[in-house]
């Protein structure tokens, strides 16, 4: 097993791999049309995850949204997961599969951010009644049917990413609904949940979380499967991201806002796809995944075809010495040096089936590489296959390797390393995998990554994972709480919201306005005194913003001096860009008159001539003093002088133009 | 319809079911004035309200639709489900230890019905089995359920038939015995046990769980394993409590059940040896003695059995300004013993006295243990001690008032002679008192010290 490049083999994986993809019909997203998704059967969900801007957890009374360093922490404590019995008396398939994982799970704490509620030492106090009041908003504005009483209920998670085993959540609304711009989206539901932890790291057998994020609490909106194309899924998260910001109860920011997206091909499955950190990904994970399906749909055909009772398929193995091969390859050295076992694996039936394609830049075997990892805790690479576009299985290899399994010319080879005690595992997954080829698609969950595609993550946890909360009451929720809460309700949010997207406000503002109500300011502004909506949106929601965030405010501010300001401004003839430094000093001392603000910020008034004359001064200067004679050097350095003064005066694109003109002259 | 249909409903929601002929268990569509909702009808808690109808709608989260809202309901359906968890046959392994599991009443291995969240506790060899099946590759297991009460209903009847078990089990030469017990009382009753079994030639370990085996973050089946391995595998034949040593899943401790406390409402660690070192440490791979000073497994039945127990015996706790009537009340409904908890070293105010006097005239037998837990009496120390003395209180060195109400009990089921309810209380019979108190029996560190931090973050306790 050296890197051997030449094949004798017939058999070419490049060409199988890109002669598969063809079979799929793959196209990049780019060429992709409704027609390309409708053949497929494209259909998809959206689970929008949404922290809610609380000072405290959801059920105890630590801090919420406050965050340490992985190495930030000030004791450590270990767990197994133990999977418990389903309503039949079985462990169920994903509690099965993390048991044989066989974690060690352990939590770094920080004093700060954790008390015994969240390592499962304490049973939780009542929920966090602000948190509640959010949710409840929240689904008003989805249009969500209120639940008539909470009722905590415990969903499992066995991968320990929360340390009880479960996760406490509850249902606030069902069957609601939210426009696009061509259709409505209906929705399943919102529920309130506590967050998880984040992970540290998961290598082998041991997963390392951090607790600080553990508790805060969270919405999920869980839409029908109405979306039909990859953009009308972004449209769709966009819009419910949007709704839930426009409340300005919510927190933003890296990780406030997740996803989770469903996708089936048709005769597919509906795999999840978790934890989206970023919504421009949508479009390319959610074509990936539906052509993943379709060409797994593909291989089941194949081998069906081939295999007339497919449940008596087997696989056979042979474990291997090291010394019976001449290794080069790395990975099986070190393998070799730490004691590990090598063990050679016959597929039948499973030529062309390895390097299958599956997904950009992946094939089958993938598949059963990222199981490996997960399922048995082999870090990869963790198997070779005899697909691999640089094969490092050899001929000499499979001449050894083929007779003791007995293998066919229509049969794929693999070979797997790792500990003695995780090799039965290993086989197994191996061996499940494979037999799942032959059903379809396998209901799993899958972690994304930036370039678009997705690996598998966990089994898809079936429906027995949810039951009541033995430890918490329910809540009523009663006409009188949802009436009062409809009252504090923004009742045109998403007028608001496509009026500002439609301005080209930019979108970091949003938030900033609709928590402090500016959005009736900048329409009033903007028409009244013809101020463009973009400028002004942008001039509030980023200046108006950062100068209360870095300065005293003066008594008797109020939002409507900012028109005051605007006025006086287009009243002087003077650059609107002028109330950028003015801002800071009214802010401080709004009661000052407007010609004091301007002096105490040095401006001085000057006609345009007085600028424009100073330019061939300028011009000869750079002349002297600078080696470049480009125009463009030129023309930037006189900017540079005379910015200053023309800052309020002259527009600044003006002043380039004079510039331009004066020097081609 | 009789009742049964809907189970745990009343008042205004039960007239509504009744109205609509919608059962537990019927598959609803309920119209309401905050719109539609649709699922399977559940049974409702007993103590919840009469003004919602559970539903656990099809996404498997339960909500509550307030009756108040209802315009109109519909049954389309029924289903009610059974459940059991099935027997599988606990396999005999040749060579592993016998082990008797004596069910009292507390749930460590139990299953869920994930409808309504009830648990149900799995309790045969088979069913133990189907929920911890590692426990066959310890032992091999029987078991018997002596009877079915919650923790805080064991009393002197439990203790005595336990005891009398226990003993028969002995005889029958069984290896090892494990009670599941629930665990706030659990160290009451490893005391009672010590007392009432003396010279057991087998280990007996009580153990429970502080978080329902119906959680996969449970405590259960780790317990479980450490206290079958102790009974199975271990060399100390004693009474003892087998729970959780630090919060992390690590490994259990013994403790000798005279010295053992429950020190926190919902810690896993909860359980610990008070003004002492626990006697073991126990992981899957066998017990790790902490004290040498141990009583050994032995291969004789030569074991006592002193199922006694006097009821009318009580613990009072006392605080300042405790009025005499307490204790004369006590006197005058018959109590024959009374243990105090008294303040620092042993005290109780002078305005208590007389009531004290009156007390010992009528012959109650009174014992002096400390609220600290740690430490030992000292009535020499300050006069009012010594004026407690003369009036008939006696000091109980280091016992622990739970242990020494047990004591009292047990002690005054066989004799009411003063000096021989004396002799008996303070002579120990496993360390309840104990001649010395060892310097690291009382480790009661406070986190934000620096070195405490360090050894906080750096071992997982
Ligand atoms: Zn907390």
């Amino acid at each position: 097993m050296y890197n051997y490049q030449k094949m004798e083999n017939h058999f070419d994986p490049r060409a199988n791999y890109e002669k598969t993809k063809k079979e799929v019909s793959y196209v990049p997203r780019k060429e992709a049309t409704q027609k390309t998704y409708d053949d497929i059967g494209f259909m998809s969900g959206l689970e929008v995850h949404q922290q809610l801007l609380t000072d405290k957890k959801l059920f105890c009374n630590c801090p919420a949204g406050r965050f340490h360093d992985s190495d930030d922490y000030d004791a450590e404590v270990i767990r197994h997961m133990r999977p418990t019995l389903s309503e039949l008396g079985e462990y169920d398939g994903t509690a099965l599969m993390e048991f044989k994982t066989r974690k060690e799970i352990v939590y770094r704490l920080k004093h700060q951010t954790t008390c015994t509620y969240e390592v499962d030492d304490t049973p939780p106090f009542p929920i966090n009644r602000q948190a509640l009041d959010i949710a409840i908003e929240i689904s008003l504005l989805s249009k969500l049917n209120i639940v008539g009483e909470v009722h905590i209920t415990r969903k499992q998670y066995l991968d320990g990413s929360i340390p009880t085993g479960f996760q406490r959540t509850a249902i606030i609304g069902v069957e609601g609904e939210i426009p696009l711009k061509n259709k409505n989206v209906r929705l399943i539901q919102l529920s309130i949940e506590e967050d998880s932890c984040r992970e540290i790291s998961d290598i082998g057998h041991t997963r390392v979380y951090k607790t600080d994020r553990l508790g805060m609490p969270l919405i999920e909106t869980v839409t029908y499967p109405d979306m039909v194309n990859p953009d009308e899924v972004m449209e769709a998260c966009n819009y419910i991201r949007f709704l839930n910001r426009s409340t300005g109860k919510v927190r933003v920011g890296m990780g406030a806002g997740r996803e989770d997206v469903n996708v089936s091909c048709k005769g597919g499955t509906r795999v999840e796809i978790k934890g989206v950190a970023h919504t421009k990904w949508i479009p390319e994970l959610t074509h990936n995944e539906c052509f993943r399906q379709w060409a797994l749909l593909k291989i089941r055909e194949k081998l069906q075809s081939k295999f007339a009772d497919y449940k008596a398929w087997e696989m056979s193995h042979g474990f291997l010495d090291f010394d019976m091969f001449e290794i080069t390859y790395e990975p099986l050295k070190v393998a070799k040096d730490s004691g590990e076992k090598l063990v050679a694996v016959n597929l039948p039936g499973f030529k062309g089936i390895m390097s299958h394609f599956t997904q950009p830049g992946k094939m089958f075997a993938d598949e059963i590489s990222d199981r490996l990892k997960v399922v048995a805790c082999l870090e990869k690479p963790n198997l070779l296959h005899t697909e691999q576009f640089e094969p490092i299985i050899t001929d000499l290899d499979l001449d050894i390797i083929a007779p003791m399994l007995n293998a066919g010319p229509d049969d794929a080879q693999l070979i797997v390393w790792g500990p003695e005690e995780d090799m039965k595992t290993a086989l197994e997954t191996i061996e499940e995998r494979c037999k799942m080829a032959f059903e379809g698609v396998p209901e799993e969950t899958r972690k994304s990554f930036e370039n678009g595609t997705t690996i598998f993550e966990r089994v898809l946890p079936g429906a027995d994972r949810m039951y009541p909360d033995t430890d918490s009451a329910p809540i009523p929720l009663t006409n009188e709480v949802i009436d009062e809460l409809s009252k504090g309700l923004p009742t045109d949010v998403v007028a608001r919201y496509n009026q500002l997207k439609e301005w080209g406000v930019a979108e970091s503002t949003y938030n900033y306005i609709f928590k402090r109500n500016l959005f009736p300011i900048i329409d009033t502004i903007s028409k009244k005194h013809k101020i463009s909506p973009k400028w002004l949106g942008n001039f509030i929601g980023h200046r108006m913003k950062w100068v209360e965030g870095h300065f005293e405010k003066g008594e008797g501010f109020n939002y409507e001096i900012i028109e005051d300001l605007l006025v006086f401004l287009k009243k002087k003839n003077y650059n609107l860009k002028l109330a950028y430094k003015m801002l800071p000093v009214l802010y401080h001392y709004p009661k000052m008159e407007l010609e004091s603000v301007l002096t105490s910020i040095k401006f001085k008034e000057r006609q345009q001539d007085e600028i424009t004359e100073k330019i061939d001064f300028l011009s000869e200067k750079f002349s002297s003093i600078c080696y470049s004679d480009s125009t463009e050097n030129r023309i930037d350095w006189i900017m540079g002088q005379l910015s200053r003064m023309a800052y309020g005066n002259m527009g600044l694109e003006n002043l380039y133009q004079v510039v331009k003109q004066k020097i081609s002259e | 319809m009789s009742e049964d249909f809907f189970q745990g409903y009343k008042g205004e929601a039960l007239d509504l079911l009744k109205k609509y002929q919608v059962r537990v268990w019927g598959q609803a569509e309920i119209q309401t004035t905050r719109g539609d909702f649709k699922g399977t009808v559940l049974p409702r808690s007993e103590n919840d309200d009469d003004k919602h109808i559970v539903l656990k709608i099809i996404t498997g989260y339960n909500i509550g639709i307030d009756t108040g809202t209802v315009t109109g309901m519909k049954e389309t359906g029924y289903k009610k489900a059974n459940y059991q968890i099935p027997e599988k046959e606990f396999p005999i392994t040749e060579g592993l230890p016998k082990i008797k599991l004596l069910g009292t009443g507390g749930t460590i291995a139990s299953r869920l019905d994930y409808r309504t969240g009830a648990v149900i506790p799995a309790f045969t060899p088979g069913e133990l089995y189907g929920a911890v099946p590692e426990l066959a590759d310890i032992c091999n297991l029987t078991t018997d359920k002596l009877f079915a009460v919650f923790s805080e209903n064991m009393g002197p009847e439990q203790y005595k038939k336990l005891a009398i078990s226990i003993g028969e089990e002995i005889e029958k030469g069984i290896d090892g015995i494990v009670i599941g017990h629930g665990t706030d009382t659990l160290s009451h009753t490893a005391a009672a046990l010590t007392f009432m079994i003396q010279n057991s030639p087998i280990p007996i370990v009580l153990v429970g769980s502080q978080r329902s085996s119906d959680r996969p973050s449970s405590d259960a089946a780790l317990n479980l394993m450490h206290a079958m391995t102790a009974a199975g595998h271990g060399d100390i034949a004693e009474v003892m409590v087998c729970m959780f040593g630090p919060t992390s899943d690590e490994y259990g401790f013994l403790h000798r059940g005279t010295r053992v406390r429950k020190m926190h409402s919902s810690y896993r660690s909860t359980f610990r040896t008070i003004g002492d070192i626990p006697l073991a440490t126990v992981t899957r791979k066998g017990v790790v003695p902490i004290k040498q000073d141990y009583k050994p497994r032995r291969k004789d039945k030569q074991v006592k059995i002193m199922p006694y127990f006097e009821e009318k015996v009580t613990i009072v706790y006392y605080y300042p300004n405790m009025q005499p009537d307490v204790i004369d009340a006590l006197v005058d409904a018959g109590y024959k013993g009374i243990i105090i908890a008294g303040t620092g070293l042993g005290h109780i105010n002078k305005p208590l006295y007389p009531a004290i006097e009156r007390a010992h005239a009528k012959g109650v037998h009174m014992f002096m243990t400390v609220q600290t837990l740690w430490g030992y009496t000292h009535m020499f120390v300050y006069d009012t001690g010594r004026d407690l003395m003369a009036k008939g209180i006696i000091p109980a060195a280091n016992m622990l008032p739970e242990t020494a109400y047990i004591k009292l009990g047990w002690t005054l089921g066989q004799t009411n002679d003063p000096e021989e309810v004396k002799r008996i209380m303070l002579t120990p019979i496993n360390d309840e008192i104990t001649e010395r108190e060892p310097y690291n029996g009382y480790l009661i560190y406070q986190g934000g010290v620096k070195e405490v931090d360090e050894f906080v973050r750096k071992v997982h306790k």
